[in-house]
This record gives structure tokens, sequence and C-alpha cells, in this order.
């Protein structure tokens, strides 16, 4: 049986979506940031200020929605090296795993970029019931904004409460920012993490850049 | 020029510092910690305006945010202009530029005021209602007239060079004022560990304190006020917020406050700084503690320059160190009006005389004056006012008790200034804004806040309280009941000591009467900015208008840019005289946002120029802004539109990129269509239900196109879904509607189908979407793949796991020009990579990149819809001539099956989706012309429908439209004419949508 | 701006976050082919307007985007309950008839 009739009598497609060439993985590959050539401007631009940014490109993303059963709980919990964070507004991190909850039937999942088709490949063989695991690593990227003024821009940019009082490291918030939307997660006091979709990315870096403006923007590569 | 009213000592000032400003093309100096409105005060400048209606000369009145006259424009650039700025609140930087905004050449000589009287019989109250009521012809007349007049600044003609921000903050309490009852309030409530903002209009906080010489704990206020603010500072939880008005107060205590960042320090803000920022600000708990403004006392002639209030001129004396005349005389209904003069004699000039309209006063202020030698007259009032450009002299006479008569004989007295002090009245402003109607308080003699639902507390003036003791109580009570709200425990805080003045009780008086009777008396001016008299408003209410909205309605009373802050409860006490009712009787007076004028460029914040509104890209958009494409805007996406070259017209490149296509291959970034993943394994079963057709048997591997209609019936987004494994799906959806499909999903899987098992994502921006279409699409793909892409291997309407240019792909078989087409889909990261491939790999076909104008001609030339452009939500399948597109036959009652059966929707003649082709094939309809049957039909013609879709066909060489018409179906061959706006009339012939290909060979090859 | 708890995430937001979706507790018909036009023109178009206490269903488009519903007060906008999908509010207008159906719809 070809490799093909096999992956037809599947109930869903689980393939690979990186170049074969684990060369060309990278070399082909570019971020949705990539024409801001952000190298460039981590050395050109301002080396000291209260706001850095950095991209964490071409990592691997995934969408888990899910009602998890307490067999699926613990088939996750296996797969993922890493329990589902079931408290609302929580992510749970082990190595280079991070799971963010999105709503009570829904995860994001990042890794790392060459990981993620061996991770959906492990879900199909092992998690068992209704679920679905989404590949999203191509349409969206990862921000991440951190200094002294980085809690600033936050609040430019979106009306989330990002006291530490009521938003403690390890926090998600799905919410909108300026006009597009963001997931953010606080890394720690002063780092925050926003995972934002492609098409908008260049959006949100000239806001960003906008919005940092009076605290001195420093682009870290 | 000398500052002739300075004092040489004393006030918040300093001297050290000269800073020079223009007033109406002059300069002046003034010093830092001035207002503009000080400095003018102090440079002896009496006339900052001229009046709306009736273009008399005004000075400045009060010296805060209630200030109606001095009102002007800044800026020392055309790109700085800055409209409405009230003196009274703009700090003096070296080098501001202001003028007055009505009346030229000059307020001091206009010479509307020669024809102001004139004018103002002309515009009598009710002159807007009045207006608009009757002949409407006339509009333009007056139109022209009161534009000229009633300049109140104007907007700059250029871009404004400055930066606005915006940003969201949250507290647990929000202390709106801070004067000594919002001071404490807001120590209180950081003492008890809370997250505290305080924010004050002015720029530096103590509020009433700074105006006065008042002692606390036996040392000046500054001192007291100095310690309280170090103290706020220590807290991390703490924001103070100077220089920022508390403009807007609404639902859920979410409170909009306007900070000045830079306005006081030049034109420009400096380098990389934003002038203004919006705080968005929601709190657990609000306290205002806006204090109170005072009234001014209507009498004749009191809008000559040098009538004040009373507070003002105390507050330029100990605040500024300005005294704003030489001769003071003082008329007041209550005791704090004795501090005017007692300001104004410790300052070593005249006071004329204190008249105070009560027949005694025992109170500690009144004995002050006495103590002071001053001429206190008793029982009576200033009656009239000498003077034009500056008063000269008043008339003064007693009063009868009550205070509505004339009693005895008039007494003349030169002086030069008039404070006047008729009561005060609560800022009840913020606490009308979510709908709380205030409440009449006989013994406050004014409006208090009302019940409301908000979660709000008051302390000090807005409660009606004005002794300094009694605020700083109530800020400590309503700051430790903030605390016990939100769960927090009590702290101890020492108020300070403050001396207790005694007081004797005020008399209640707006409106000082006159010899005459009010109509034929000298103007009493009630509101100075809109011109409003007492005369005025008698008539108003002999006319008929008896509840105080329509008195306002009918006289423009309070619709000044400074909402009647000075003026509305004298109105209302003279409009209740005149009904013979009470103030409450006569009704309330509502506040509503913003408490003072705003730049349209704090609302707008960074959301302006390139960042107005989001710029969607594709992963190929680099290289298409390279090639010069221009771009559609389609939803927030910049689609390629098409991409001339050299001199081309519009039209010479979409017949370059059309022929291209038909004749050997094109390519297309498709990929901002929307995309949706489906899993589960009722995945099948939902699509049965959310599209028109069937999807029971569509095999894996297959495509399918859909339509997806409301529960109407009516279609509102269609593409294709591939069956990609037995439970999992991929839809398309257009490119505009992908956001609106998913909620679509959700709701009836959120409400309506809970049971059924599947799961949506968006993987839109995942996939890099490139379609290659045309003759030569075949023979490129196998140049990028080992993947057998032959007819018999890859049929029409299927999908191939492939590997293209090195990437694994998905690609599908579908066309949407009717040209043998596939569209390679990759993960977005490699899209450009791939692209790149592919153009190289075409270069041999000399593929051709074609935009949404090309693929919306060779769509039209199958007669392909495109939902947004063909439809327009009130057309089903059938209008559409689509039935193939509907399954009756499918068990579950799909959405829009019911709808579409609805009497209305099975009439024969509704309009209909048809092809037309004009007659003279060189014409090309316009879309959204509107067709009739018979062109010499009498006007109104029946209309039968109009163009939807309307091009220039390359490949047909004629013109091509689809458009409806009524019962069109039926009716092929038929003529429908078009009569355009240019006189032609269009004549053209139903037909087939489908102009080319009509058994769809092309695509099958 | 309404100050709206989601009640899936847990938190307050604020309304921008959120979409209204209309009336809440329309269920469509269970035999939408039985119904008559009038029947079906009633569950497609008809919708109370009351001054007053209103049942509202809300989804939470850019947090959660999960769809809950809201008692909420058109005259002072207060909100008087956030319940889930399938639940019944217990803030009620007892001056009008009750016409809330049963069962998991919404």
């Amino acid at each position: 049986m070809s490799d093909a009739v096999v992956e037809n009598i599947k109930m869903k497609v689980v393939a690979n979506q990186l170049p074969e060439d684990s060369e060309k993985i990278h070399s082909m590959a570019e971020s949705p940031l990539h024409h801001v050539d952000l190298a460039s401007l981590a050395k050109q631009g301002l080396q000291e200020g209260g706001v850095h940014f950095c991209e964490k490109p071409l990592m691997g993303l995934l969408t888990l929605r899910c009602h998890p059963s307490a067999k699926q709980k613990t088939a996750i919990k296996s797969l993922l090296g890493v329990a589902l964070p079931m408290e609302p507004l929580t992510s749970a991190t082990k190595g280079d795993v991070t799971v963010r909850w999105i709503s009570p039937d829904e995860w994001l999942i990042t890794l790392s970029g060459d990981k993620a088709f061996d991770l959906e490949s492990r879900f199909q063989d092992k998690l068992e019931g209704h679920y679905s695991l989404v590949n999203i690593s191509g349409g969206t990227t990862v921000f991440e904004l951190s200094g002294k003024d980085a809690m600033n821009v936050l609040k430019k940019s979106t009306t989330i409460d990002f006291h530490s009082k009521v938003f403690p490291t390890d926090k998600v918030v799905s919410t909108l920012f300026a006009k597009s939307s963001a997931i953010i997660r606080r890394l720690d006091e002063q780092r925050f993490e926003l995972v934002v979709r492609r098409s908008f990315s260049d959006y949100i870096w000239l806001w960003i850049q906008d919005a940092s403006k009076e605290y001195g923007l420093v682009v870290d590569a | 020029m000398t500052q002739q009213n300075r004092l040489v000592s004393g006030g918040r000032i300093d001297r050290s510092e000269t800073l020079t400003f223009t007033y109406n093309g002059k300069k002046y100096q003034g010093h830092k910690g001035d207002t503009l409105a000080s400095a003018m005060l102090a440079n002896g400048i009496d006339v900052v305006a001229r009046s709306f209606k009736y273009s008399r000369p005004r000075g400045i009145i009060a010296s805060g945010a209630e200030e109606p006259n001095a009102v002007l424009q800044l800026g020392a650039t055309e790109a700085t202009q800055v409209p409405n700025v009230r003196a009274t609140q703009q700090e003096l930087f070296d080098g501001l530029v202001s003028a007055s905004t009505n009346g030229w050449p000059s307020v001091d000589t206009d010479v509307m005021s020669l024809v102001g009287k004139v004018g103002g019989k002309m515009m009598p109250p009710g002159f807007y209602y009045k207006t608009f009521m009757f002949p409407e012809s006339l509009w333009d007349t007056y139109e022209s007239m009161i534009r000229k007049a009633a300049g109140i600044g104007r907007a700059p003609k250029e871009h404004d060079p400055d930066t606005y921000d915006a940003i969201n903050q949250h507290c647990d309490v929000m202390v709106v004022g801070a004067g000594p009852a919002g001071l404490v309030a807001a120590l209180t409530a950081a003492r008890g560990g809370a997250r505290v903002i305080i924010a004050d209009e002015q720029n530096e906080f103590g509020g009433s304190l700074l105006d006065s010489s008042e002692q606390l704990d036996g040392k000046p206020a500054s001192e007291w006020i100095r310690s309280i603010v170090e103290e706020l500072s220590t807290f991390d939880d703490v924001l103070l917020l100077p220089r920022s008005t508390v403009n807007g107060y609404h639902d859920h205590n979410f409170l909009t406050i306007h900070e000045r960042c830079s306005d006081h320090l030049a034109d420009i803000a400096p380098v990389n700084s934003v002038r203004q920022r919006m705080h968005r600000v929601r709190a657990k708990w609000v306290v205002l503690a806006t204090g109170a403004h005072e009234r001014p006392l209507v009498y004749a002639n009191n809008d000559v320059p040098g009538c004040m209030i009373s507070g003002a001129v105390s507050a330029y004396i100990n605040r500024y160190g300005v005294v704003p005349g030489n001769e003071l005389v003082v008329m007041t209904t209550n005791d704090y009006g004795y501090q005017a003069a007692i300001d104004w004699a410790n300052a070593g000039r005249t006071v004329a005389a204190i008249v105070d309209t009560r027949t005694e006063s025992k109170g500690d202020r009144a004995e002050t004056a006495r103590q002071l030698g001053l001429n206190i007259i008793t029982g009576s009032a200033v009656i009239d006012v000498q003077g034009s450009k500056r008063v000269t002299g008043v008339s003064i006479a007693p009063l009868d008790e009550s205070g509505t008569k004339v009693t005895g004989s008039i007494t003349k007295l030169k002086v030069d200034t008039v404070a006047t002090s008729g009561g005060w009245s609560p800022v009840v402003h913020l606490s009308c804004h979510t709908g709380s109607r205030p409440v009449w308080d006989d013994s406050v003699v004014g409006f208090l806040p009302g019940p409301t639902i908000q979660k709000q507390l008051t302390a000090g003036g807005i409660n009606g309280q004005y002794e300094t003791s009694v605020a700083l109580q109530e800020g400590l009570d309503a700051g430790l009941q903030a605390l016990t709200n939100i769960g927090l425990e009590a702290v101890e805080l020492v108020l300070p000591r403050v001396e207790q003045l005694t007081m004797t009780a005020p008399m209640i008086l707006f409106h000082i009467p006159h010899i005459k009777p009010t109509s034929q008396a000298p103007k009493q001016f009630v509101d100075y900015q809109t011109d409003v008299t007492a005369a005025g408003i008698e008539i108003a209410c002999r006319e008929g208008f008896e509840a105080i909205e329509h008195v306002k309605r009918y006289t423009a009373m309070g619709f000044g840019t400074d909402q009647g802050k000075l003026g509305n409860i004298n109105g209302m006490a003279v409009a209740a005289k005149a009904l013979n009712k009470t103030i409450p009787e006569t009704g309330t007076t509502v506040f509503r946002p913003n408490y003072t004028p705003i730049a349209f460029g704090a609302i707008t914040g960074r959301h302006c120029g390139g960042l107005f509104e989001p710029e969607r890209y594709t992963a190929m958009h680099k290289w298409h802004v390279e090639q010069g494409a221009l771009f559609e805007d389609v939803g927030q996406w910049k689609r390629p539109w098409y991409y001339p070259k050299g001199n081309e017209t519009m039209q010479d490149t979409l017949n370059r990129e059309c022929l291209a296509v038909r004749d050997s291959v094109g390519i297309l970034d498709a990929s901002t269509l929307g995309k949706i993943d489906i899993q589960g394994k009722d995945a099948r079963e939902f699509l049965g239900r959310v599209y028109t057709n069937a999807w029971a048997k569509l095999g894996v591997g297959k495509c399918r196109y859909g339509l997806m209609a409301g529960e109407d019936g009516m279609i509102f987004d269609d593409g294709v879904t591939a069956c990609l494994a037995e439970n999992h799906f991929l839809m398309t959806t257009t490119t505009g509607g992908a956001a609106h499909v998913l909620e679509w999903l959700e709701i009836y899987h959120q409400t309506e189908w809970p049971e059924l098992e599947v799961y949506f994502t968006s993987v839109t921006d995942h996939w890099s979407t490139m379609t290659i279409s045309g003759p030569n699409s075949r023979k490129l793909l196998e140049k990028l793949t080992d993947y057998d892409v032959s007819k018999e291997n890859f049929a029409f309407m299927d999908w191939k796991a492939a590997t293209v240019a090195g990437v694994p792909a998905r690609v599908f078989r579908i066309s949407f020009t009717g040209e043998l087409s596939f569209e390679i889909n990759v993960q977005a990261n490699y899209g450009m990579q791939v692209w790149n491939a592919v153009i190289e790999a075409g270069k041999e076909f000399n593929i051709t990149p074609y935009g949404t104008e090309t693929m919306h001609v060779l769509r039209a030339e199958k007669g392909f819809i495109i939902v947004g452009q063909d439809t327009d939500g009130s057309v089903h399948a059938y209008d559409l001539g689509m039935p193939w597109a509907v399954s009756m036959q499918k068990p579950f009652s799909f959405i829009g099956k019911r709808g579409m059966q609805r009497e209305d929707c099975v009439r024969p003649d509704r309009k209909q989706l048809v092809g037309l082709k004009t007659i003279d094939p060189n014409v090309v309809l316009p879309e959204g012309s509107q067709g009739v049957f018979d062109p010499k039909a009498p006007i109104p013609m029946p209309l039968v429908g109009h163009i939807t879709s309307s091009y220039w066909s390359a490949n047909l060489n004629r013109s091509i439209a689809m458009g409806f018409v009524k019962g069109g179906l039926d009716k092929m061959g038929e003529k429908v004419f078009y009569p355009l706006a240019d006189g032609r009339v269009i004549e053209a012939e139903i037909c087939s949508p489908v102009f080319l290909d009509p058994k769809g060979e092309r695509q099958h090859v | 701006m309404l100050h709206i708890y989601c009640p899936h995430c847990a938190e307050y937001r604020e309304e921008e976050e959120f979409h209204a979706a209309g009336q809440a507790h329309i269920v469509r018909p269970l035999d939408p082919d039985a119904c008559t036009d009038k029947e079906w023109g009633e569950y497609l178009f008809f919708r109370k307007n009351p001054r007053g206490l209103h049942h509202e269903l809300w989804v939470h488009s850019a947090g959660c985007r999960k769809f809950f519903n809201m008692t909420r007060d058109t005259q002072t906008y207060e909100i008087k309950e956030i319940y889930k999908i399938g639940e019944k509010p217990s803030v009620v207008d007892s001056s009008v008839p009750q016409e809330i159906a049963s069962g998991a719809a919404s």
C-alpha cells in the first residue's frame, strides 16, 4: 500500500508542510516580517530605549480544538509533555512547548517550527475521540515586546489591564490590538509575547514603532 | 509693554522668567506660571472678543473652564492653528501666538458693531428656530451672515504636525479634581492600597486652594498641597494627571481624560513627544470632587469688559499677582463675595464699595471688610453699568427685601471693575453624562448630582459644600467609603486645621431688577457666549416655551462651547420667574460629554494617516509592489488590481492580461480567500446544513462549489470546499466574507446544533494561494512537480497533495476563469519562494501576472458570479439562475431552504440574473445602470433591474454584461434599454451569462 | 461603553471586544418546512424592543469567540446578569409574559 493510500483512508489529513530538503526549511522560508529586515534595523537603529522589539520567526504553531475527556487529557499530557491548562487565560510550558488557553475548547500550542509535523503525527496516532489539531504556523508569527515601557505600549494598543496583580506571568489573553488582534502572554515583569496573524503583522509592526516613539524603540535581532 | 496690573510680589508665578506672547499681532510679556488670561489682564487688555450676535466688546470674566468670552485662536503657523482655546486654561509659553476670533478688522474697532444693533434686531431670540421653520429659501442669506459673525475659531488648512495618543487605564478609585476634597480622597485611597488615578484640569494640583490666601495648619495652603502631592507620588499604583480634563463619564464607570502633555511648552510638541493624550479609564469607583463654579449676577450691561465674577478676581490676585483694575465695586448675595474686596484692598488698590443685596451680614468676612474700612452698602444692588470697552462706573440702587424691585434712588460710583457673586453652582456635569438628572436643592441654591447607577461618590463643592474644612472631611469620607466598597481596609488620615469662618445665610437672587422692565432695560446678559439676555428668555416664555429644554433650544442658551457653565442656572431662574414657577418646576439641566471642547486629534489618536486602517498583505505583497501593481482594497486586504507595463492604459493592461490567460498562462495571488479547516465526524452533515447544495456524496480528494444563504434564503457567500479526508474539509470563502462566515458557522454550532461533532479553525493566513490559469498551466506545473498532473490522474475538481518547487503543496484543480487552472497552496512562509519558482518556470510560456480586475473580466466571460457584486443580500440561488446549486432533497432543512420558498421568493417576475449583450458591441454599459423595457414610457419609468457587472472583453472583442432583469430568465433574446444620465439610451439583448465556452471544454482539458 | 463579563474567560472586558448578536432565546424551528409563511416570518423578522429588561445574545468576538447571553436594562445600560448558552435567565421582567424556550438551544 502506498503512502498516499494510507493517508486517504485516514479520517483526517496530516501532512508535512515544510520542504523535504532540510536545508530549504530555513533558506526558503520568509517570516511575515521578512521584508522589514529586522537584522539590519537592529544594527542601525537605537541601541537603548524603553521598548525592545523582536520577532520570533518561523515557530511551529498549532490550534487544538477539543472538549477533552479525562482519557483525552491524559493522552494530551503525554503528547505535549505538559497538561492542558484548563483555567481560563492561563498557559503552561515544558521545554520549548507552550500551551495557551484560548477558549474552553481551544488551545494554542507553540513549539519549534521543525517539530510541528511530528507533534501532529503523534496526535494522529495517539489521540482518540473528537478533536481537531490544525497547523497555523504559516499564518501566524510571534513578537516579543520588552523593556520598562513595554507595558505602556500595550496599554496604548489594547484595553487589557496589565497590572501584575491581575495579569501575572504566564497569563494569556486574546484581544484587540489597535485595529487588529493579538494573543498576548506575559513572560515576566517587563516581557510580553504577542502572537499575531501574518497578514496583519506589518500593520502591527508599524503601530508598535509609532506607539513606542516617545520611549525609544530598540530592535533586537 | 509694561505689565501695568502686575503686583510686585505674591502669587504662584515666577517673575524671574519673562515670556513674550503675541495677541492680535502685538507683542506682550508675562511670566512663567501665568495663564494666557492672567497675562492679558496683567497687560491691561480689556477686550478679548466681540459677541456673537450683537458684536459687543467682551472681556475676561472668569479664571477657569467656565470662561465664556476669552475663547481664542492659537497657533504660530497655519498648520498649528488651534481654535476654541479658553485663555483662562492656556498656560503661557514663550512665543505663544493668539488672536481673537470674532470681530474684524479688530475687536477694538469692529465694523460689525456699527450694525450690531441692527443685527440684534435681525436676530431676535428664536432666530434659529424660526429660520428653520420658516422660508427655507432665506436660509442661504441668513447662513452667510451667521457664519461670518459667529466664528469661534477655525480649523487649520494644513496638516497638523503633532501626534496624539490614547492609552487605556484601569484603577480602583478615579478621583476627579485635585482640590482639597479630591486630594484627601486620593491620599486616603492610596494609603489603603488602592490603585488610584487623580486628574485635574489645572497645571498644578490644589484646586480652589491655589486661588485663595487660606491657611492650613497655620501655613500657606501651598505647603499642605506639596506634602500631599509628594506622598501621592511615592505610590507605584497612583497616577497623577495634572493638565488633564476629565471630559466624559460614560457607562459602567468609563471615563475619558484629555491630557495636554505639551500645550504649555510650545506651538509644536517636542520631537518624539505627543501633544495630547486621551486616557480611557475603567474605574471600580469614581470620586467626583469637581468643585463649583461661581455664578455671576444678571444686571444691566453686565457684559462690559471689567465685569467679572468675584472668585476670579481673587484668583488673579492671589495666584497670578494680577489686579485686573484700579477701582472695584463688589456686588454679592453672600459672604464669599466679600473676599474679592478684601483681596483687592490688600493688594493696595481701591475698593469703591461692597454692595450686599442682603440687609446685613454678620459673617467673619464681612467683619474683616469692615476692619479694613471698606464701604459696605447693604440692601442694594448694582443695577446698571456705564462704559463700552471698559467699565467706567456703576449705578447702585436699593432693592426690596425679595430683590425683585428697585425701591430707591440711584447712586453712581466711578469704578473700572465690577465683581459679582450670586453664589455657587456645583459642577455636576460629569454626574449627568450617564443620564442621571441633577436635583435642585433649595439650601444649596443649586443642582446637586442626581441618583445614579454608577459606582460614584462625591465630595466637596459638587455637594454644595464650599468651606475648605468640610471639603477636606468629605474627601476623607469618600476615600474611606471607596476603600470599603472595593474591599480594602480603612486607614488613618489626620486632616489639617482650617480656620472656620462664620457666615450669614445667602440671599436667593439671580436677576437684578432695573428701574425699567426687563424688556426695556439695557441688556442683561445670561449667556454671554450665545448673547442670550434676560429679556430674550422672557420673550421665549411669552411665546409659549415653558419647559427649560424648549427655552434653551429657542434662545440657544447653553449651546455655546462653554455649555452655559455660567449662565444656565441664571437662565432657568429668569424663566422660572417669568413663568411664575420654581426652578425645579421649570425643569432640570443636563450636561453631555465633553466637559470642555477637545481637539479632533486627541479623539483620533494614532488611528490616522498610514495607521488609519490596517492594511493586510499576502506573503507575495512585496513582489507585487516591485512589479508596479496597482492595488485594490478588498476588505482590509491590498490585492493587486492590475499590473500596468510601460505606457499602458488600464484597458490596455486588462486586454493584455485577459488575452495572456486564455492564450498561454497567467498567475493570480489568491491568498486572500478565506479558508476554514473543518474537522469532525459531523463535518459533512454541518456543510449540508449551511450550504444550499448537497455534500453527502463528495468523495475524498474532490472539491465542490457551494452557495451559502441566510435563513431568508438570500445568498451571502460562496466558495469551493474540498474533502481532504472523510472527516476533514477545507472551506474557502470570499475574501471579504471570511470573518463573517466563520462566526456564522460558530453561532449555529454553539447555539443551535451543539450536538454535532465538528470544529472550525481559520487557516486563511496559513496558506499562500497562487492560481495558474490558461492552456499552458499544466505544462508549467509539470516543470515544478514530479507528481502526475495529467488529465487522467488529476481531473477537474480534484485536489492533490503534491510537492511543488520543493515545497509540499495542496493543489486544487478548480477554475474561476473557465481555463485549465491549478490553485497551488503552500505554507505561507514558503509562498514567496514558490511564487518566484513558478514565475521563473513560466517564463517560457510568457507567464503573465494578473490582478483582480482581469479576474473579474475572465469570470464574467464565463458567467460566474461574484458575491457582493452580482448579489446584494436580496437574491437567492434561483434569482441567480443557479438551481443546480440547491438540493431540495437533503433530509435536513438547510439554512435558506424555507426562506427561499416564501411567497415573495417564488414570484415569477422576480429580478433574475442574466447576460446582456449591447446591440452596439463597442459600448460598455456602466455598472449600476437601471434598465427599462420601454424607453418611451412616461417618467417615472418602471425599472426592471440593474447592471451588476460590465466589461470590455478582449477575448470576445466586444462588451459583456450581467445584470438583473424582471423575469429575465424567461426573456432570452428580448431587449432591455438603459437610459443614462448623459441622455444616451443603450439597447441590450438578454442572453445567457456564459459568453465564452458554454460547454466548459476549456477547463476540462 | 459597556464593561462586559465574559463567562468563558471569567473576567471583564471592554465592549469593543464583543459583538451583540440580537435577541436571545430565538430558537430555530425544528421543522422549518412545516412552518407557515407567517410563522417563518415571525421567527425570521420579529424582535422585541423593550424599554427595560432585555435578553440578548452576545459573542466575545475578539476573545474566546464564544456566544453567551446577557440580561440588560436598555434604559440604564445596566447589565443584570450574564449566563451561558442553554441556561435560562434568572432576572426577568415579571410584568411581561415570558416566552423563553427550554432545551439546549439558546
